[in-house]
């Protein structure tokens, strides 16, 4: 049983008892206590289920490499997978529940898998599921993943809020540690920005509960002193429950905050996404200890040593009322004194060295606690707990020597150095054949900008075990790092007195295990992998350890290898018979732990998700119900639908009243660039395909924008404004990057041409007039002269139109009479209003971008983006009557003279009108004769625009079609998406007043 | 004629900071080389100021001219003194090469207030507002949009494109939310 002492736990309140549910099992904690320490307390001491057999788990860790308790947390809009009861601080009210299992925890069907054990090797899936291939999307995949997965999918949206936050500092450090706070007092003591990040609710790591003693004090009391010394230094931000997630180029990084993990709706953000960027980062991130590959080391209630320790010191649970140690280092001896200390039993400490002659040794036998050196554990008897070991010789192949029975087993096969952050940026390692673990090479560290090293590795995560090498090491690398040296490392330490027994790496016990045993030792808990199963990897010609890594899953489940990695490729090495060195490890990613999708997306979501841009008339026309669509980050209506009518049927009437009386359009998004200068009128001659420096004081001409390729790019109506300055309509979507077009020319290649541009696109709103009434409307608004001999077809004029100082164009993109009308934007919505009231007595009607294009393709004005896609260029589209013929040069001429663009087989634009009268559907291709050689239908030709045009009164098309408009005539036929034919004649693209005369009056 | 309207008619929210939309304000955006033969002098007459010097921001009164780049400005006014100021600009740079025009209502522009006023832009803009000098102005980003800011009395004065306030605001008032204070 594992169980609640009545005394101990440094971090829990007892008069706070905090309620809370596992499995639907109302249970009960104590604040401080983690969700782990509580279900131990409470003897859950079977907490899930593997991966692939469904095997019991029971907690291995007591932070965050758990790679077993990993559970379904919260409910609804809070409910979350995948979260480590080790690192989740309990609170009233928490609800949990176990995975991968079904029906119940108890009883798990799945479990059928283990006893197919022998049938579901390494690489099993991909050996079977190779043939037929059809059934591995019908067949295989649903019922694997049905049964596959950990925890489930969230279905509600997330009823928490996140935020990003920026930071600099010159030193950033990354652990809270005794070495993460002395680096942090030294760099502060030398005049630094420094942030220190920790990533549990607690300043110190492990030092309070190994008994570490510094300056003749616990160490508690040191922790103590450095953090209310730092947190007076006003160059020094602390930060608990902040996890350094990833280090980046450039000392780029990012580090998880939770914030109210703990206290859920309280209002705060639950995670804050820090991202920071730092002069040089400290990795202060300690160390994790390794399991022992020992059969049945998977079974609930085997676990690590130092979180058997942590679980009596920190949180006074205990694991078991006998605990079996088992070792081949010293430290595990530690466990063993705290478990006697705490008044538990130890039958044995079984110790794979065979001599021991340290001191912590010596305390433990003066304990009275029996210890078996050279021996090691042959099988851990029970399946959903412990019910106690047997023992064997570690040089034997397990013949059983006794049976010890205990309800839990401490392993420690050493301990690792958290190397990732070291890693993540290119971080070189160093294996230490003597500890057995991969530390940093402090000759081949990730660099930053300058070259100089970006990061550095201090105490355990340095592979600097024991507070006086932890300290010395603190101290080397800060001063190497250049933090300066200015604070006294503390002198007295008590471990210096520490004489200990050389850890002796173990990595199969006992080492001459047969196949029976190996396939019983667990290498990954979550994802089974066995030591068999990384052999059998060696063995079918897995070298690399990434393949290997791949192969078996090794690794890759949730905790990332944090337990598993090293264990796994000594196997791996021992078994292609090479040294681990070679063999060398899989790459260290970001995150460290997992981080919440809604940590990195931060304010994104909901109403801020994406900036949209909205025009002053905009609320206007969500009052007046209109659909929007999407243009670029605007928001335009797309139509306006009047009572029961649908989307078309608006468009419909919108059309007819335009040409039959009068529409208003919010034109605003029309992109509006000032060009100015002595040299402007070249610079457009050059960015234009036509000439615009001829263009008269007071006029409007159409042009085209072509990439350096030759293609079109942008099109638009040029202003000329006075003797210096053009003002160039672009596309809604195109306004800012063809601002940062012209810009870059200007910068980068015409730098000393004399012009300056602005974008003023947003200075104005734009309001078109257009019907035959339009006049007759401004008229009545009054003010101006709107005549057609004052303000002629192509030309523009200033004035005060109703009492709104105005810039009128008469330009045109329906075809119709229109005025184009500009007034600053604080004014626009008022200017739109007054447009609206005179236009009443013409049945004014507001139209929307969907009645605009089916206008513009009834005229058969070309659409940037519908009738181009990036491999269109002007000639393609008839348009060569905007090219000028007399430029010595322009953007893209060059281009356009490539072979393949004057090639006369080039699909040009023509106008499509379909036999029956029906549209052509969208994206269809004009049919040619026979297949190519894939078999698939020659073509023609496509469609570019379809609507169905209510002038006409039927669908009408633009597209492009081999031979363009020297088809005219023809019958072509158009696939449809359900396989058949939709014929349609080929016609002049221009369907409506091809002459021009009705804008034109 | 009716009156200018800004883009959230003044909106304001009462967080852990105070953020309010002002104006309309006053802007013009000059293109010109600080060396351009009158340019000192017309700054002095119109705003009051000498030219700021690289990402300074010089202020006098209601006026203000910030540094955006090596060859633009951006002078800052009340809303209806922009157009005598274009007429100023346009008197005194006759013949030199330059670009003056309105941006009032191109743009928005926000208070953020208080004594942790820092604290809201920081969750938005990649900035290290601790090394920012009492009279730099950073033309930088919030969240996913471009924006201009300076210190200005207790807080901030932020400057963005007039068709994402409603965007900029949700952003501030987001970051502004008592309870997420980073401090």
């Amino acid at each position: 049983m594992s169980t609640r002492l009545s005394r101990g736990g440094r971090l829990i309140d007892r008069s706070q008892a905090q309620e809370f549910t596992f499995n639907g099992r109302r249970l009960r904690g104590f604040a401080g206590d983690t969700l782990a320490s509580a279900l131990l307390s409470n003897d859950q001491v079977l907490v899930g289920r593997s991966f692939k057999y469904h095997r019991p788990r029971g907690i291995v860790a007591s932070g965050a490499e758990e790679p077993n308790a990993i559970m379904n947390m919260g409910a609804g809009g809070r409910f979350e997978p995948n979260q480590r009861a080790t690192t989740t601080e309990l609170f009233a009210g928490l609800t949990a529940t176990s995975q991968n299992h079904w029906p119940s925890l108890e009883f798990d069907i799945g479990v059928v898998n283990n006893w197919l054990a022998r049938f579901l090797p390494g690489g099993f899936y991909y050996k079977t599921f190779m043939y037929p291939r059809a059934a591995w999307k019908h067949v295989f995949e649903p019922i694997i993943r049905k049964s596959a997965g950990l925890g489930r999918a969230p279905k509600e949206q997330d009823g928490d809020r996140y935020e990003h936050a920026y930071a600099f500092c010159d030193v950033l450090v990354a652990g809270g540690g005794i070495a993460g706070l002395q680096a942090a007092l030294t760099a502060a003591a030398a005049g630094k920005r420094v942030m220190l990040l920790e990533q549990t609710a607690q300043w110190g790591g492990r030092a309070p509960v190994d008994g570490v003693e510094i300056d003749g004090a616990p160490s508690d009391t040191w922790v103590n002193a450095a953090i209310a010394a730092l947190g007076k230094m006003p160059n020094v931000t602390l930060r608990l429950r902040c996890m350094v997630a990833g280090v980046y180029d450039h000392g780029y990084v990012l580090a998880d905050e939770k914030i109210a993990d703990h206290t859920p709706g309280d209002g705060r953000p639950r995670h804050r996404l820090w991202r920071i960027r730092a002069g040089k980062i400290v990795a202060a991130t300690g160390a994790i200890e390794r399991p022992l590959s020992f059969a049945g080391n998977d079974v609930p209630g085997v676990m690590l040593a130092s979180a058997v320790r942590d679980y009596v010191v920190n949180f006074g649970v205990s694991a078991g009322d006998r605990t079996v140690v088992v070792t081949n280092n010293d430290d595990a001896y530690r466990t063993a004194i705290v478990l006697a200390e705490a008044g538990l039993a130890v039958p044995c400490i079984v110790d794979a060295r065979p001599s021991v002659t340290g001191d912590l040794p010596a305390r433990a036998r003066a304990l009275g606690i029996r210890v078996e050196t050279g021996k090691a554990i042959a099988s851990v008897k029970g399946t959903k707990r412990v019910t106690g070991v047997a023992l064997c010789m570690q040089e034997g192949e397990g013949a059983v020597l006794e049976h010890i029975a205990c309800e839990a087993v401490a392993m420690s096969g050493g301990w690792s150095p958290v190397v990732h952050l070291w890693s993540h940026c290119g971080g070189k390692l160093t294996w230490d054949a003597a500890q057995g673990y991969f530390a940093p090479d402090a000759t081949r560290p990730p660099t930053g900008h300058d070259g100089a090293a970006m990061v550095v590795a201090v105490g355990a995560a340095n592979g600097a075990f024991g507070v006086s090498a932890v300290l010395d090491d603190v101290q080397a690398g800060m001063r190497t790092a250049g933090n300066g040296s200015g604070v006294e490392t503390p002198a007295r330490r008590k471990e210096d007195a520490f004489k200990t027994t050389e850890i002796q790496p173990v990595w199969i016990m006992p080492q001459g295990a047969g196949i029976k045993l190996k396939a019983k030792m667990w290498l990954d808990y979550q994802n089974d992998v066995k030591v068999s199963d990384v052999q059998l990897a060696a063995r079918e010609g897995y070298e690399s350890v990434e393949h290997t890594k791949r192969y078996t899953t090794l690794g890759m489940a949730t905790d990332q290898g944090k337990l598993s990695n090293i264990n796994g490729l000594a196997i791996l090495a021992d078994a292609l018979n090479a040294a681990i060195p070679q063999v060398g490890t899989t790459t260290f990613r970001p995150p460290y732990t997992p981080v919440p999708f809604g940590a990195l997306a931060g304010e994104s979501r909901g109403d801020i998700f994406q900036p949209l841009r909205r025009t002053p008339m905009h609320e206007w026309h969500e009052q007046h119900g209109a659909y929007f669509e999407p243009v670029g980050l605007w928001r335009r209506p797309y139509c306006f639908p009047r009572g029961g009518e649908n989307h078309a049927q608006a468009v419909v009437r919108e059309v007819d009243n335009t040409r039959g009386s009068l529409g208003i359009l919010d034109a605003s998004t029309l992109g509006k660039l000032i060009v100015k200068g002595p040299d402007a009128g070249r610079f457009l001659d050059m960015l234009y395909t036509g000439v615009m420096s001829t263009l008269p004081i007071g006029k409007c001409r159409y042009g085209l924008m072509c990439n350096e390729n030759g293609f079109l790019s942008d099109d638009g109506v040029v202003a000329r404004i006075d003797e210096d300055t053009w003002l160039c309509h672009t596309t809604s979507g195109g306004a800012d990057r063809i601002h940062a077009h012209m810009e870059d020319w200007l910068q980068c290649e015409w730098w000393d041409w004399q012009v300056y541009t602005a974008n003023v696109t947003e200075q104005y709103a734009q309001v078109a007039i257009v019907g035959p009434n339009a006049r007759k409307m401004l008229e009545k608004i009054g003010g101006m002269d709107v005549s057609k001999e004052a303000l002629p077809f192509m030309s523009w004029a200033d004035g005060v139109l109703g009492g709104f100082p105005v810039r009128i164009y008469r330009i045109s993109f329906s075809g119709e009479l229109s005025y184009e009308i500009t007034v600053p934007a604080s004014l626009g919505l008022a200017f739109w209003q007054a447009c609206h009231t005179a236009g009443v007595e013409f049945g004014a009607m507001p139209y929307g971008t969907e009645a605009l294009h089916v206008m513009r393709a009834e005229k058969g004005f070309i659409m940037i983006g519908d009738e181009t896609d990036g491999t269109v260029i002007p000639q393609d589209l008839n348009l060569a009557w905007a090219i000028s013929k007399k430029k010595q040069d322009y953007l893209g001429k060059r281009g356009q003279e490539r072979s393949f663009l004057v090639r006369a087989d080039r699909w040009k634009l023509a106008g499509f009108e379909t036999l029956d009268g029906t549209v052509v559907p969208d994206g269809a291709y004009i049919l040619a004769e026979g297949v190519n050689d894939n078999g698939q239908r020659n073509t023609q030709g496509r469609v570019t625009s379809t609507y169905y045009s209510p002038t006409l009164k039927r669908g009408i098309a633009l597209g492009l079609v081999l031979g363009g408009l020297d088809r005219i005539g023809d019958v072509v036929s158009f696939n449809t998406v359900t396989g058949g034919k939709l014929e349609a004649r080929v016609v002049d693209p221009v369907f409506y007043d091809k002459d021009g005369a009705k804008q034109n009056v | 004629m009716s009156d200018p309207v800004s883009a959230l008619g003044q909106m304001s929210y009462h967080g852990f900071a105070m953020v309010q939309e002002i104006g309309p304000l006053g802007m013009i955006s000059l293109r010109a080389k600080p060396d351009v033969a009158g340019l000192v002098e017309v700054i002095w007459s119109v705003i009051g100021t000498a030219l700021p010097t690289q990402r300074r921001i010089e202020v006098a009164g209601d006026t203000a001219i910030a540094w955006m780049s090596p060859d633009e400005y951006l002078l800052i006014l009340p809303y209806d003194q922009t157009g005598p100021a274009l007429a100023a600009l346009a008197a005194a740079l006759k013949s030199q090469h330059y670009l003056a025009v309105a941006v009032s209502d191109a743009r928005a522009v926000f208070r953020i207030t208080g004594v942790k006023a820092d604290q809201v832009i920081a969750k938005l803009a990649p900035v290290d507002l601790d090394s920012m000098a009492v009279d730099e102005v950073r033309r930088t980003r919030v969240a996913q949009v471009a924006a201009a800011f300076w210190r200005e009395g207790d807080g901030f004065t932020l400057v963005c494109f007039r068709s994402v306030a409603v965007y900029v605001m949700g952003l501030l008032t987001h970051s502004a939310m008592e309870g997420s204070e980073l401090r």
